[in-house]
């Protein structure tokens, strides 16, 4: 039995280097209102409710039951939690969708890095015994990776900057963007990273609703529906790691049935923008995708949304029919370590 | 009308115990006594670290190799800017290092004068620690070596007089704590000797303390509400252990209390009546100390008991 699932709806938060004046809950509320708002669902009307956020970046222990304030926890509901990107947490509810137990999920994840420093809070997500005593921060990682890439010839310093140049263009027309437009390339952060080439830190949210067959139909004129979704993991070990390819993205992309029939868009989570060259590479991506068109993490990175956000941006293109077949990619884990990809679609349209 | 929101300090800092496999436990060690172990794999490749699995097959392995204290480098990236708890203190590069008889690479600083200095493909050789304990720190760093590449893996029983069987991971991560704009209200009331709720606009129950979002509607919440002084023992327990660096005689009671107004009780503890004697419908009201931002305890009024029907609802 295959049950046909679609996004709806996706609402993000404007992101922000800090957003101090609120709590996580009152950060996350707007973002749920809306994308309910959408759909004109209430939140007692949704199946199945699905979060992705962190412990680690607000420094207090189970952080996030207090965000189901914003989701009406009572009378009861049916709900979990991912300590991972909401990506992930769709990922879950997905799979529920799949068994039929109910037709709607909403899906959100957030993150706060403004009250903690994101570059060590990262390296506690490292192997405990013989990489986390050394504290090698979450730029230091990807600059390692980078520099393996130039030294094979896959990428150099101005391409590398063109990267970051090209996504923050295209932010422009994303008003959640924490940065857009020209932004100086700056001083190395670690040799050859340098600011630009690294994400912005800041807090943000995003939420998504799913929806199965007729009721996704609706609920949104025209909906993104998951053709298919996969994701796959690599050694922690980065020294037994090919830093210069992601094997884990195109194999979840195999499974995903991206390589099917050429995408149109790809949304991928490339924190640095040496990791958009090992995804280009291992999704085969050619110079007729359109990638990152809201310009990506590197326009806004919130941790434990960004990857959500991918998926929501993918879906919101093809709601607005500016994309048939869209990729959408996340990532968590140091070097592309975990990823996850989906394949989005429009239905056709007629041609005229 | 918008005030400041509240921000503490938070520090969180533990010293985490973590056990070592047996492989694990031969590598640490070996550090120790400065030998560097790795393990074979099934199709007969080396990992430096060694790992309890084969990362291909998910084998279990245990035959161990003793690899050579140099190596060659298979990528690096300048750090000008050393963070707390990295291994050097001065500018470095952090490296992988392919060491001499593996074939995998191991993650460290290498002590180096500048980026131009360090190239992919450079040689290096460990710096051992002037005190070791078995931990990935006993190599204080690489340093730049000019030898040939040398050495085979060899046999080696993982074998060392006593053992290390365990590390201990401190980790230290820095917040600035926020409680946001109605935690912020909330106790900023408190050091005034106010207690103020928010009421739901849709279901107008009034939380205290309140979070800025009902729970059972899930919408925000906004208008405040000045609640109690006076409120109602709902439930309560006796507490008979004391707790570390709490300077309160045991036993005594903490309780729910329902302050007038609210329709969520909030907990504190009683004084000013023995123990014994606290019950349900008991009518208390905050008291602060001198100088105190929030209420030490709950004193009785001396009102007659309330009755049940009146606080129910905020069992």
């Amino acid at each position: 039995m295959t049950r046909e699932i679609a996004v709806v709806a996706f609402a993000q938060t404007d992101h922000r280097r800090t957003s101090d004046e609120l709590s996580e809950v009152e950060m996350l509320m707007p973002v749920l209102h809306e994308v309910l708002d959408r759909t004109g669902l209430k939140t007692s009307d949704i199946g199945f409710t699905c979060s992705g956020s962190s412990d680690y970046l607000a420094g207090r222990a189970f952080s996030f039951t207090l965000a189901l304030d914003g989701v009406g926890a009572w009378p009861p509901i049916s709900e979990s939690h991912v300590e991972m990107d909401g990506a992930w947490a769709l990922y879950e509810a997905w799979t529920k969708l799949l068994t039929g137990d109910t037709d709607t999920a909403l899906v959100y994840a957030y993150g706060k890095s403004s009250p903690g420093s994101v570059r060590d809070v990262l390296t506690r997500q490292l192997d405990p015994y013989y990489v986390a005593p050394l504290w090698p921060d979450s730029v230091a990682l990807a600059a390692l990776q980078a520099q393996a890439l130039i030294d094979e010839g896959y990428t150099d310093e101005p391409a590398l900057a063109a990267v970051a140049a090209r996504s923050r263009a295209d932010a422009q027309a994303n008003s959640h963007a924490q940065l857009r437009g020209s932004v100086p390339h700056g001083e190395y952060v670690v040799h050859p990273l340098r600011t630009g080439d690294c994400p912005p830190i800041g807090d943000g949210a995003a939420a998504v609703i799913l929806a199965a067959g007729d009721r996704a139909r609706e609920l949104c004129e025209r909906p993104a529906w998951i053709r298919g979704i996969d994701h796959r993991i690599e050694a922690h070990s980065l020294g037994v790691r090919e830093l210069t390819d992601s094997p884990s993205t195109r194999l979840a992309a195999e499974k995903a049935g991206a390589f099917e029939r050429p995408v149109d868009t790809a949304e991928l989570h490339a924190p640095f923008t040496s990791q958009e060259v090992v995804l280009r590479k291992a999704l085969r991506l050619g110079d007729d995708v359109r990638v990152n068109p809201s310009g990506g993490a590197l326009a806004a990175n919130p941790i434990m949304a960004a990857g959500l956000v991918r998926i929501g941006e993918a879906a919101a293109r093809i709601h607005r029919g500016e994309s048939d077949r869209a990729l959408a990619h996340a990532t968590s884990g140091p070097c592309l370590q975990q990823n996850l990809v989906a394949v989005l679609e429009g239905e056709p349209r007629h041609v005229q | 009308m918008t005030t400041e929101v509240l921000k503490a300090p938070l520090v969180v800092e533990f010293p985490f115990t973590r056990s070592l496999g047996p492989v694990q436990s031969a590598f640490l060690t070996g550090l120790r006594e400065q030998v560097v172990l790795g393990v074979r794999t099934t199709d007969g490749r080396t990992l430096v670290p060694p790992v309890e699995y084969d990362p291909v097959t998910a084998d279990e392995i245990r035959d161990l190799v003793q690899v050579a204290p140099t190596g060659t480098v298979t990528t690096w990236a300048w750090n000008h800017a050393p963070r707390r708890g990295q291994p050097l203190g001065t500018p470095f590069a952090w490296v992988l290092v392919r060491l001499d008889g593996a074939d995998t690479a191991l993650l460290h600083a290498l002590d180096a004068p500048g980026p131009d200095a360090v190239h992919s493909g450079m040689r290096v050789r460990i710096r051992w620690a002037a005190e070791r304990t078995g931990a990935i720190t006993d190599i204080a760093c690489f340093e730049p070596d000019d030898s040939v590449i040398g050495g085979e893996a060899a046999d080696h029983d993982g074998r060392f007089e006593s053992m290390v069987t365990g590390i201990v991971a401190s980790a230290r991560l820095d917040y600035t704590y926020s409680p946001g704009r109605a935690q912020t209200d909330y106790i900023n009331a408190l050091a005034e000797r106010r207690i103020v709720g928010e009421r739901c606009p849709a279901c107008r129950k009034v939380y205290v303390p309140p979070r800025g979002a009902c729970p059972t509607c899930g919408v925000a919440t906004a208008e405040q509400v000045e609640v109690g002084p006076g409120g109602t023992v709902t439930t309560f327990c006796i507490v008979n252990i004391k707790a570390r660096n709490l300077d309160i005689e045991v036993p005594y009671v903490y309780a729910h209390i329902a302050l007038d107004g609210a329709d969520l009780a909030l907990h504190g503890r009683i004084g000013g009546i023995p123990y014994d004697q606290v019950r349900m419908g008991l009518r208390v009201e905050p008291v602060w100390t001198e100088g105190g931002r929030y209420p030490d305890h709950y004193r009785p009024t001396g009102e007659p008991d309330a009755d049940y029907e009146t606080y129910k609802e905020s069992l």
